[in-house]
């Protein structure tokens, strides 16, 4: 009970101080400085309130909920927080922190350009709904505070609004998400039809009124609906226009927690509120895992945008998570929730992981946009002499995504992978196949990801420089270097205690009321991770003291070894050329071989702009742009626009721009209506 | 006491050994190509040699290039003391899940990688590209030939599955053969050989593992020599003992260990003999067809596994 009081109140604080550092910001518009250091101080304070009560909910399970009856029918002010809501906002406040302090150094760029007090406002109120967002538990109130989420991070889109692309970005975004909403509503109005209430526990209660065919619309309502949000393939196309639009710490929120909002709805309805999934729905969600994560990193690859190629990283992540999020529902479909809950704990388990790496990896590209002024990456180059600590971090954020040990992306793709493998060993022919379909491709992401960060942080950081500004960085602002090295020790801690942390997670599976059983099919402590049935054994501890070990005797053999050999300065063996900044490997170049070993999906496209001088044979200029063709936008986006457009087409018809027609029309309607009523 | 001893070899026999069997490679190669070759003991003198030289490093290098030979060289050396040689009484290394030891490679390709890429030569830029499509595009045929071999021995440990596999029936050998098969291809890919790479060319159009080290000289360049002989001798190994683990000892017996040996020994000797055939009769692939034979790695590791289960 203690406990709980403690987790209610700091939560309820957390909440206030984010809403006084909105309205406090915007106080303080006329004063730049003021502004931001007052909404990212709150937004700090408030962050370390609601990593306090989650973690308390964690720790001592002292789950909570509250409600405050609004005058309004049917809308109720009401909080649930269990464990899984806990985890999620611990997730929110933990990368809410670092971004407020991030944010303190980075939002120093826009003074006397654009309204620190905006900033503070709308980034104050996004973090606020997000932590509403994971903790409502009645539908009305949940679509306000998701809509507040939505419309927040809209205008965080659009902040840069002298852009003109940010602002289409913005739209684009804005559309998607509403359409998103749109299919959320109709998900939840389905409920209310079918068990008259909007609170979440009375919809579980009565959850047994459902009729099947309204369980599968839900499924898919829900589906796409939160998808939109997580940014699953193919509705997916606002994410990486939106997210790096956003000021980078925003960017940072937005991938690395706000599509999680997503996850977190899809595990709340489809694993709490609505039990006994049919099978089909888990191949469904695996099947779309499979196809956002290889599509994902191929896109990812063919990206120069140091910030979309991490928004299409979000996307290939997302569906990484999504894989053991599908295997999860099969799992537990068939009744074997041992391995449900094994496979839930990876999806939940690199929800957390590629919160941090994300959020560090766009913090890293903030840092060198805030030096540069530009997110191409082939004006970079060179930059880690430059930015050394910049680099560093940005690297450790790159071997993390890449899923490389000891980082933390290394433990939850081993776990993935385990549950995907137990799924291939234990399930009948026709399940298996898709299960191996999907380790396949979780091995092909991998390798990719890590060839698409060979390739960012080699063409951002080695190297000479391309351009005059990556000539002229310097390493950034103390608290943007506060803010990527937390996260950067979070990434190897995560990753070396993951026994520990794993821990964690289970008692949040065990959280909901389906996966409340004893038995589990592994047992995890701080130096280990075993299964229960001996397949597989992993002590990532031992990885890392074993690498460090290794290498720092090798090291010191060695110098012992050669200490009397000198070492020279020289150059890079040119060719008897004179090298330049020009004659190094760039992004595109780099990716080019796996895009056209991939052309079958990428589908690239090259234009070949020449000016000739007067007599036309000689060129003045040639320009060459390569880009590649969606296939998204040819085989699903294309076809419904062409359909709105020919159905448009035929309503165009009645429309003759003659009043006098319109006259007949509203007569013939009220001789209609009339006819109606008497009838 | 014995045990401390054996553990020594098990560390120390990749390293030591690996020079040796490139050297026999190379002899075997010379052989076909109607030339007396150098010594077997060529590539120790090498190493030696280049130990003792100065060393020119770029001025564009940061400390990626002159860190990744250390990371690089130690990968092999506790990947080297984590898989089964001559024993399988070390099932309790926490280091031998075949998935941690496909990514401490991957970990020491994208040093490497990050090493080509350093110090700006055009060179080394293609190279890492290369490198990494192809890299990339074998981590499906690896994991899934292991993963083949994990479900016949009920475990991911790769001394158990050692242990397992050399007890089944020749009837059940079918799907291993052509898990082996699909391990070879993947085999030749990671350790840069023929078709995909050739160990002996500096030629731009071609090279991949050589134009990542281009740079590299002295020690440094030593460090990453024997890494990669290291990684030869590391899959040698792997294909030798997992997928035909016939001999290898379970007992910890000083004379079953000998006997061991020599039976390692004589399969290292019969893969070596395959590869340097190999390296002889056929040509370099051309990139682009490249993935095709990787997809056919990946296509039999998945047949070979739907035969187990």
């Amino acid at each position: 009970m203690f406990y709980a009081n403690i987790s209610l109140n700091c939560f309820f604080i957390s909440l206030l101080l984010f809403a006084v550092g909105a309205f406090g910001s915007l106080t303080f518009n006329r004063n730049d400085r003021l502004s931001n250091l007052f909404g990212n101080s709150l937004a700090i304070i408030a962050s370390i309130f609601g990593i306090i009560s989650s973690l308390s909910v964690l720790i001592f399970d002292s789950a909570f909920s509250y409600s405050i009856n609004s005058s309004l029918p049917l809308l109720s002010l009401s909080f649930n927080i269990d464990r899984l809501s806990a985890f999620f906002i611990f997730i929110v406040s933990l990368i809410a922190l670092v971004s407020s302090v991030y944010g303190i150094g980075y939002a120093k760029h826009y003074y006397k350009q654009y309204s620190l007090g905006a900033l503070g406002f709308f980034y104050n109120i996004f973090i606020l709904g997000m932590m509403l967002v994971v903790s409502s538990s009645n539908a009305m109130f949940f679509l306000i505070v998701w809509e507040t989420m939505s419309l927040t991070s809209y205008f965080l889109v659009v902040f840069e609004n002298r852009e003109k692309n940010n602002i289409k970005a913005g739209s684009l975004y804005f559309i998607m998400t509403h359409i998103g909403t749109a299919f959320i509503m109709l998900a939840f109005f389905l409920l209310y039809q079918y068990t008259g209430s909007f609170d979440f526990g009375i919809i579980k209660n009565n959850i047994g009124n459902l009729p099947l065919f309204a369980k599968d619309a839900i499924f898919f309502l829900a589906l796409i609906g939160f998808g939109t949000k997580a940014g699953i393939i193919p509705f997916h196309i606002w994410l990486p226009k939106a997210h790096p639009a956003a000021p980078s710490h925003v960017s940072a929120l937005m991938s690395g927690v706000m599509i999680k909002t997503g996850i977190y709805m899809m595990i709340r309805i489809f694993m709490d509120i609505m039990p006994d999934a049919p099978i089909w729905w888990g191949v469904v969600v695996l099947i779309i895992g499979c196809v956002s994560s290889v599509l994902g990193v191929l896109y990812a690859l063919t990206e120069h945008d140091i910030k979309k190629l991490l928004a299409y990283h979000s996307i290939e992540n997302i569906g990484i998570i999504l894989l053991g999020f599908g295997a999860s529902l099969i799992f537990w479909s068939l009744d074997m929730k041992p391995l449900a809950i094994t496979a839930l704990i990876a999806a939940l388990f690199h929800t957390l992981n590629h919160a941090v790496f994300k959020a560090l990896l766009f913090l890293g590209a903030g840092s060198v946009i805030s030096q540069t002024h530009t997110r191409n990456i082939e004006n970079y180059g060179g930059l880690i002499k430059y930015m050394p600590q910049t680099a560093f971090f940005f690297l450790i954020g790159a071997m993390a995504i890449s899923a490389l040990p000891p980082f933390n992306g290394f433990f939850s793709e081993w776990m993935t992978f385990q549950s995907l493998f137990t799924g291939i060993r234990t399930l009948n022919t026709g399940v298996q196949w898709v299960f191996i379909f999907a380790a396949g491709s979780l091995a092909l992401t991998g390798g990719l990801a890590a060839a698409c960060f060979v390739k960012a942080f080699g063409a951002t950081f080695l190297a000479r420089p391309r351009s005059k500004e990556a000539k002229h960085a310097k390493e950034s602002g103390i608290s943007l270097r506060i803010g990527m090295a937390t996260l950067a020790i979070l990434c190897l801690i995560i990753g070396v205690f993951s026994g520990f942390i794993v821990k964690i997670i289970l008692d949040v599976v065990h959280g909901l009321s389906i996966f409340n059983i004893s038995n589990i099919p592994f047992s995890s402590n701080l130096c280990s991770f075993r299964f229960t049935d001996d397949f597989a054994f992993i002590s990532v501890p031992f990885i890392f003291i074993s690498l460090v070990l290794i290498v720092t005797l090798t090291f010191f053999a060695i110098h012992l070894l050669t200490k009397n050999r000198k070492v020279t300065i020289g150059r890079t063996w040119d060719c008897g050329s004179d090298l330049n900044g020009r004659m190094e490997i760039t992004a595109t170049g780099f990716s080019k071989s796996i895009i056209r070993i991939f052309q079958g999906i990428l589908r690239p496209t090259k234009q070949n702009l020449i000016e000739y001088h007067g007599s036309g044979y000689f060129q003045k200029t040639n320009t060459v742009k390569m880009g590649i063709k969606d296939v998204y936008h040819t085989f699903f986006y294309y076809p419904i626009q062409e359909f709105f457009l020919k159905i448009s087409g035929y309503i165009k018809k009645i429309q003759s721009g003659n009043t006098n027609v319109y006259v007949l029309y509203i007569f013939l309607i009220l001789v209609a209506l009339l006819l109606l009523i008497v009838i | 006491m014995w045990f401390i001893i054996i553990c020594i070899i098990q560390i120390m026999l990749i390293p030591v050994a690996s020079p040796l069997f490139i050297g026999i490679v190379r002899k075997i190669k010379a052989v076909f190509q109607n030339r007396v070759g150098a010594s077997i003991f060529q590539p120790y003198k090498d190493l030696r040699k280049l130990f003792d030289k100065d060393e020119i490093i770029s001025a564009d290098a940061s400390w990626i290039f002159k860190f990744a030979p250390y990371v690089i060289f130690s990968i092999t050396i506790i990947i080297g003391a984590s898989i089964p040689i001559f024993s399988t009484v070390f099932k309790d290394n926490p280091l031998s899940d075949f998935l941690t030891l496909v990514y401490l490679i991957a970990l020491s390709t994208f040093f490497i990688a990050l090493a080509g890429l350093d110090v700006g030569s055009a060179f080394g830029g293609f190279g890492s590209s290369r490198e990494m499509t192809i890299a990339a595009l074998t981590e499906g045929g690896l994991i899934f030939s292991l993963l083949a071999l994990a479900f016949e021995a009920h475990s991911s440990n790769l001394f158990i599955i050692s242990d397992a596999i050399s007890s089944i029936s020749l009837i059940s050998f079918i799907p291993i053969l052509l898990a082996f098969l699909a391990f070879l291809i993947a085999m030749l890919s990671e350790t840069a050989r023929y078709p995909f790479d050739n160990p002996a060319t500096h030629l731009e159009l071609t090279m991949i593992h050589e134009a990542m080290i281009l740079e590299y000289s002295g020690k440094r360049l030593a460090l990453i020599e024997w890494a990669a002989a290291n990684k030869f001798l590391i899959f040698l190994t792997l294909g030798a003992n997992l997928f035909f683990p016939w001999g290898i000892d379970t007992t910890m017996g000083f004379i079953s260990i000998v006997i061991a040996m020599f039976i390692f020994l004589l399969k290292i000797l019969i893969l070596c003999l395959f590869v340097a055939v190999l390296e002889s009769s056929i040509s370099k692939f051309r990139f682009f067809r490249l993935p095709d034979l990787l997809f056919i790695s990946f296509i039999l590791s998945i047949i070979a596994i739907s035969l187990i289960l």
